[in-house]
């Protein structure tokens, strides 16, 4: 799917540049984007060191296990066959929060710590494509349920105050700039709302794409 | 008073789980010091992932693909009362944070933010993540190649969040 994408996105630009005779912005954008691409990760990596750093402090300390075991009804809900002591569900829980909270800095290291263990959970389970051994072989892994709920409910968007658009808001002269907090929750809740019953709907089936 | 308390957030994180490491008598600056490895380990994973994205986000907009898309559907939500701009924004957003941050910013410079198009663009961006770019950033920390239905959910999360914002635009 993302082959596609990724390839489609590349072949349709430099195609299309041919036509509009853009091929030089096409040409500089490509470095453009590629060194901001590693400024972003540079940038990305002292947050990521600093968060998952502390991230092994409270989970050393305990803290992770009892702040999951109060969101443990709601992630029980949402991943039903991601066992109770996993580690996922500390990386999960703090993602969700995170995301909610609003902590942009925060919400993408646990994030990616949480697939990281979901991949892990299935490499237990001994599911095919995640065995050491079968890495390359049938096309390679496919995404288990929980971790296609996972990133619905965080493309969903969760955030429930739009800080950064307030702030921009304000920056360029409206009268009202948090005026958007209340249809913004809605939003939000609406598309979250879509997502979920569209987890519940797919979840444990047996089906492909 | 919403930004004096994310201002305050991170310092008082810190402090709370260093104090409730400390008290649990747990090595604290150990701990820090292999999670943060841990941390940069996924950074790197992520790396090659995040620059092929980047750069197929900068060739099809520089090639002015996405502007064209624009105006294909421009004439369609001006009838609306809501400027061509917000197309190409809606396709932008779902690749890239600051790239859409930069057309918000266009959109609320021509039109303001107070406009139409600036109260859908403002509650549009709230309610919707960058869709192409967390899926294939977090998939290539999981290694997985096929996504199965994450595509189709992620979009009618993304579908309901931006038809609701219209509705409250053009009804309220």
């Amino acid at each position: 799917m993302l082959n596609y994408i990724w390839a489609g996105m590349l072949l349709i630009g430099i195609l299309y540049a041919l036509f509009t005779g853009n091929m030089e912005a096409v040409s500089n954008a490509c470095l453009e984007y590629a060194e901001s691409a590693v400024t972003l990760c540079i940038t990305m990596a002292g947050a990521m060191a600093l968060w998952v750093g502390l991230m092994e402090i409270a989970g050393q300390a305990g803290l992770i296990e009892r702040f999951t075991r109060k969101l443990q009804p709601f992630i029980s809900f949402l991943f039903p066959d991601v066992p109770q002591d996993h580690p996922a569900r500390g990386f999960i829980a703090t993602n969700l929060v995170a995301n909610i909270l609003g902590l942009g800095w925060a919400c993408t290291p646990a994030g990616l710590k949480a697939m990281e263990e979901l991949a892990k959970l299935e490499e237990e389970r001994g599911t095919p494509g995640y065995g050491k051994a079968d890495g390359k072989k049938r096309g390679g892994r496919a995404a288990s349920d929980a971790m296609c709920g996972f990133l619905i409910l965080n493309i969903s968007s969760l955030q429930l105050i739009p800080v950064n658009m307030i702030v921009y808001r304000s920056k360029y002269g409206s009268l009202n700039p948090s005026g958007i907090i209340l249809p913004a929750i809605l939003a939000t809740c609406c598309s979250t709302l879509a997502g979920v019953i569209y987890i519940k709907l797919k979840y444990g089936r047996k089906s492909g794409c | 008073m919403l930004m004096r308390l994310s201002v305050i957030i991170i310092p008082a994180l810190i402090f709370y789980i260093v104090l409730n490491g400390v008290l649990n008598k747990t090595d604290v600056y150990d701990a820090f010091v292999k999670g943060a490895m841990d941390g940069l380990k996924t950074v790197v994973t992520v790396l090659p992932t995040l620059v092929g994205l980047m750069i197929a986000v900068g060739v099809l907009r520089a090639s002015g693909f996405l502007s064209m898309l624009g105006s294909v559907f421009g004439g369609l939500t001006e009838k609306m009362g809501i400027g061509a701009e917000f197309v190409p924004l809606v396709f932008i957003k779902m690749f890239s944070s600051s790239a859409a941050t930069g057309l918000v910013l266009d959109i609320f410079e021509q039109y303001g933010p107070d406009s139409r198009t600036g109260l859908l663009t403002s509650i549009m961006m709230s309610c919707t993540e960058t869709c192409f770019y967390t899926m294939s950033v977090y998939y290539m920390a999981a290694k997985v190649k096929k996504t199965r239905w994450t595509l189709p959910g992620a979009l009618l999360a993304t579908g309901a969040g931006i038809a609701v914002s219209m509705l409250m635009v053009l009804y309220l």
